[in-house]
């Protein structure tokens, strides 16, 4: 066990989405205490939106709508002074060589794996997704113990199928990627409220200010343009399974949901408190209000999949509900970059 | 979204586990709850099924018609396409291109073969001897 740490027996930590959720638990089990899933993910900038350009995941656009994986627990940890260290392999002998003896120190590691043929999840829910994440935190008889923040329970893999996900292949890989914090200080209020302004400028820039047009708020632009065209160009039929696609982008477990916009208004409000600012509070209600529209965007969208809506006009209609959204976050984001925070 | 409208519809997750959502209280602040699932996202998923089965079904009799190798099945079977594909076996995709058709596939040897056999998950022998 590391000397520094505080606390002694780790514990398993369900989350909306698994890699706040592997940096909630990892911080807690060090000793931050004050940890919670919307902060990990505020301090890390995980609110995004892309539609990667010549990029299909399972034959569908690559849509994502949080910032690229290991940014959220790189970035959290690096805001609250803790160092982390992180390890690929390109040899599985060694990666796992390396796991057993953090197993053998009693350190919980962060993995990230591919969910196809992660053996506990559903059938239903394993594509070829590598970029889930999991904490390995110990091991009993020929199983290592395995807390997935998705799952309520923790629950356990063998060495072969661990090995086989950490080594998943196509986008993605893994390359046995392990994580975990090495040195972990006391953290006082201060270095929080200095890492949620930094954590809320970087979001304000990502989204604001990125080059191109098909990320940021202007990507959600670049996608209901791509939604308006797909009737015609790909028919109905994949146009229908594109539109199930990014539903599934935005809320299943498995292939990245997690409700990112009402996350991001829940740390919207953690950081009011933190910061005694009650603007942040009022602009948390933005965010809320773009999930909402989200939601409601996947039941239009819904319609089309169950073969209930077929017409142009209700492309068209989709479209027009992303253009709304985006003009939602946007000016939620510009209100965001001109508060003064402070430091 | 408020907490009384959050969906409870079984979906494939039922049995399995509950998911964590994000959902305003009576007093307007955020706080989580567990949700069954919800039926625009099961839905989705399930079309996804769907397509996904359909095309395992067309893959099979292309192999059947003597259209495309059995490495054209086994690939829809396994949800694989050619950068997965690529991965698990090595090959580049421009090879397992070639060896999706019948009469380069015929010529491979037990070796390469062998790589495909594992990315599946069969034997050697299910991979040589499927006729669809």
């Amino acid at each position: 066990m590391n000397i520094d740490s505080q606390t002694d027996e780790f514990r398993h930590v369900q989350t909306a989405h698994c890699e706040n959720g592997v940096t909630t638990a990892l911080l807690r089990y060090h000793g931050l205490d004050f940890m919670t899933e919307p902060l990990a993910f505020g301090l890390g900038s995980g609110l995004f939106y892309i539609q990667i350009p010549f990029l299909t995941v399972n034959n569908g656009p690559a849509i994502s709508f949080r910032t690229m994986p290991g940014a959220i627990f790189k970035r959290t940890c690096k805001s609250l002074g803790v160092e982390v260290t992180r390890k690929k392999f390109s040899n599985v002998a060694a990666a796992e060589a390396f796991l057993d003896q953090k197993v053998r120190e009693g350190v919980p590691v962060g993995c990230q794996v591919g969910v196809f043929h992660l053996t506990y999840f559903p059938k239903e829910y394993r594509f070829h997704f590598n970029a889930h994440n999991l904490i390995v935190f110990g091991q009993e008889d020929d199983h290592y113990q395995i807390s997935d923040p998705v799952m309520e329970d923790v629950t356990t893999l063998s060495k072969a199928d661990l090995s086989r996900v950490r080594f998943a292949q196509g986008p993605l890989a893994p390359k046995g990627h392990i994580y975990f914090p090495e040195r972990v200080k006391p953290v006082t209020d201060d270095t929080i409220r200095k890492g949620i302004v930094k954590g809320i400028r970087r979001n304000v820039r990502d989204m604001l200010k990125i080059p191109g047009n098909f990320a940021g708020v202007d990507g959600i632009r670049h996608t209901a343009g791509h939604i308006r065209k797909w009737r015609d160009k790909l028919g109905l039929k994949k146009a229908s399974l594109y539109l199930g696609q990014i539903v599934r982008m935005q809320e299943e477990i498995g292939t990245g949901g997690g409700g990112f916009r009402f996350l991001y208004g829940a740390f919207l409000e953690e950081a009011s408190a933190y910061m005694q600012d009650d603007r942040l509070s009022v602009v948390s209600e933005d965010f809320t209000k773009a999930g909402d529209m989200w939601r409601a965007s996947a039941i239009k969208m819904a319609g089309v999949y169950k073969g209930r809506l077929t017409e142009q006009k209700d492309f068209d209609e989709i479209a027009d509900m992303l253009i709304d959204i985006r003009a939602v976050e946007k000016e939620a984001f510009q209100k965001l970059s001109r508060l003064n925070l402070g430091n | 979204m408020k907490k009384e409208d959050l969906p409870q519809d079984p979906g494939a997750l039922d049995k399995f586990t509950r998911e964590v959502c994000y959902v305003k209280n009576e007093d307007g602040k955020y706080e989580t709850a567990l949700s069954r699932g919800w039926e625009v996202k099961k839905q989705a998923l399930d079309s996804a099924w769907d397509d996904v089965n359909e095309r395992i079904e067309d893959a099979r009799k292309a192999v059947a018609n003597g259209e495309k190798s059995p490495v054209h099945y086994f690939m829809e079977l396994r949800l694989m396409d050619l950068p997965v594909l690529s991965g698990y076996t090595g090959f580049f995709p421009f090879f397992i291109k070639r060896h999706l058709k019948p009469s380069v596939f015929k010529g491979l040897s037990d070796r390469k073969l062998e790589k495909y056999a594992r990315a599946f998950d069969v034997t050697l022998h299910e991979l040589k001897n499927f006729k669809g």
